[in-house]
């Protein structure tokens, strides 16, 4: 599987973050050196406080860096853009606006320049009813459930047709039944899209499941790349399959290992 | 359901516990932003003791149980039974040099029963006067909302401003708005502008100060979003800064009307002409207390009614997440 991506598409060199705070520099990321493929789906693992959530924002350049540098397609990353969608961990949709709006600002903001309203309202319906919202869309975000506004925030990502995908703890704050439906919703939407994936959690199944690659964090301050595990079960991929496959076991040993063996003492400092 | 957790203070909570939540947040949070933000500490303490009228018609809609019905009307009776009391042992211990409820009720009832006499300019029934006085907050306080919304806006849009205006409005904003008052005679030369020039220096600050404030505290995650889908400032504005901050606003809308009407009287009482403000200070020369005492009723109740009527306006403007 990961012969297939050969084409480097985010490439990371040597990206050093820090904060100023009150008590000084504080430094969040160190040294970090990772490229993504075109097409390749990233998880970013760690203890909570490791910088991975930084390293998301710095990607979709949320932020800058203090050292180092960030490119997508070859062409330095210098602030948000369309292209690379986020989904947030709290679905952060406008609450004064219905489901069908939210989605809509998004794909008013990249294709009104050259679509008519009408493939504009297309696009905006053809999202919603890729993770299974019509029925829902002249709702408000206060009317409806907490997986379904994550999944009205993965439509809004989506419609822009982005050429990378940033999630963030997206199903951090759901139950797990919800979570693993919509896990293998967000499967089978980017096995047909064929996104670039970058997403950012602290499930060691859900890495292991959706990931080609599993990027995992030391602990901060000042962390850094620990490991890299490529997963290389075959797609598409069942969770019940799984859940009694050797190989996937394997590989949540060993992202399992490096969590809570080699990086246990959590969050000292904090 | 869950995620409720970790949405923000706007997007939980309904709007009586939002209101009170946001203005004990306030002294924390709007120090940390800004050096004039201490300010709004003593802008916003009036909120928490208003914000229980909301409360009430709810708790009057629960089912009939008498003992929670007991509790919504005999305490009230009790204090107004209780200032009924004080005012006629009042009354009786000065030898009615204050006049005694009951005169002044029969006196009210005649000033009501033909409100809008006109027998000159000094002369004029009380719903006039009462009129005049409304009519000047309402100019005074437009004037205010036009130039301090959109000031309020920069202000908490561009640091810069912030910084450049902060010390100003810290200077100005304690400064009675009476004190305005000889300014405004000499500029506008003449008592009625200068009413209204009082009205809207002293409306301004509030408008200004809680909008700059509303948009400094527009969630960061909505910000992200604009970021995100590099949205124009224009959609920035008409699609997340303003819905987010227009609680915010009618917050210094409801502050700025509060103190508007509190002014008024006391600038009537200098200019003079038509108002109820005046009209106290001709009673007092006339030596009619029973009429002051009944314009002190009537300041009162056009006060609570604007007061009211400004909450519910914000009720339906304010929009929570959290109805799942």
């Amino acid at each position: 599987m990961s012969t297939s991506f050969t084409t480097k598409y985010i490439e990371i060199q040597g990206v050093e973050q820090t904060f100023k705070t009150k008590k000084g520099p504080f430094c969040a990321l160190q040294n970090i050196n990772l490229t993504v493929a075109r097409g390749e789906f990233v998880a970013l693992i760690g203890h909570s406080g490791c910088g991975k959530s930084t390293l998301l924002n710095l990607i979709a350049g949320l932020t800058t860096p203090t050292q180092g540098s960030l490119l997508c397609a070859n062409r330095e990353i210098s602030g948000p853009g369309p292209e690379r969608a986020v989904v947030f961990q709290n679905h952060s949709l406008l609450p004064w606006l219905t489901c069908f709006e939210n989605v809509y600002l998004a794909v008013e903001r990249v294709f009104a320049p050259t679509e008519s309203k009408a493939q504009l309202k297309a696009r905006t319906d053809a999202a919603l009813a890729m993770v299974g919202l019509t029925p829902a869309a002249q709702k408000r975000p206060g009317e409806i459930s907490g997986g379904m506004k994550q999944r009205v925030g993965i439509a809004r990502a989506l419609s822009m047709e982005p050429k990378v995908l940033l999630l963030d703890e997206p199903f951090g704050a759901l139950d797990a039944l919800t979570r693993a439906k919509l896990q293998d919703e967000l499967l089978q939407i980017v096995a047909t899209t064929q996104s670039t994936v970058v997403m950012v959690t602290h499930d060691v199944d859900e890495a292991v499941l959706l990931s080609d690659r599993i990027v995992m964090m030391t602990n901060g301050p000042s962390a850094t790349i620990g490991e890299v595990l490529s997963v290389e079960l075959p797609r598409p991929r069942n969770r019940v399959a799984l859940a009694e496959s050797a190989q996937y076991l394997q590989y949540r040993k060993a992202v399992i290992d490096f969590l809570y063996t080699r990086q246990a003492h959590v969050e000292k400092a904090a | 359901m869950v995620s409720a957790v970790f949405h923000n203070p706007l997007d939980a909570a309904a709007p009586a516990a939002r209101s009170s939540e946001r203005s004990a947040a306030y002294p924390t949070a709007a120090t940390a932003h800004k050096p004039g933000a201490p300010a709004h500490n003593d802008m916003k303490n009036p909120a928490p003791s208003v914000i229980t009228a909301p409360a009430a018609p709810a708790a009057a809609r629960q089912p009939w149980d008498s003992s929670s019905l007991w509790l919504a009307i005999l305490p009230p009776l009790l204090g107004m039974g209780l200032l009924v009391l004080v005012w006629e042992l009042v009354s009786v211990g000065t030898g009615a040099s204050i006049p005694s409820p009951r005169d002044t009720f029969i006196q009210a009832v005649q000033v009501f029963s033909d409100p809008f006499y006109n027998k000159g300019p000094n002369d004029q029934g009380v719903g006039w006067n009462v009129l005049s006085s409304l009519k000047r907050v309402a100019m005074g306080f437009g004037m205010a909302a036009i130039v301090g919304i959109p000031v309020g806006f920069m202000i908490g849009r561009f640091d810069f401003l912030s910084r450049m205006f902060n010390p100003l409005i810290s200077l100005l904003r304690p400064v009675s708005p009476l004190a305005w008052l000889p300014i405004g005679l000499l500029v506008f030369k003449g008592a009625n502008p200068a009413a209204i020039w009082t009205i809207f220096i002293c409306s301004i600050w509030p408008m200004i100060i809680n909008t700059a404030v509303g948009v400094q505290r527009v969630p960061q995650d909505y910000m992200n979003v604009a970021r995100v889908l590099n949205l124009s400032e224009w959609k920035i504005v008409s699609k997340i800064l303003f819905p987010a901050v227009l609680p915010y606003m009618l917050t210094g809308v409801r502050l700025a009307v509060g103190t508007a009407w509190l002014v008024i009287v006391a600038a009537e009482m200098l200019t003079g002409g038509v108002g109820i403000g005046f009209w106290v200070w001709d009673e007092w020369n006339n030596l009619n207390v029973k009429n002051i005492i009944i314009a002190i009723f009537v300041i009162g109740i056009v006060g609570l009614v604007l007061e009211f009527a400004l909450i519910k306006l914000a009720t339906a403007f304010t929009f929570e997440e959290v109805k799942n």
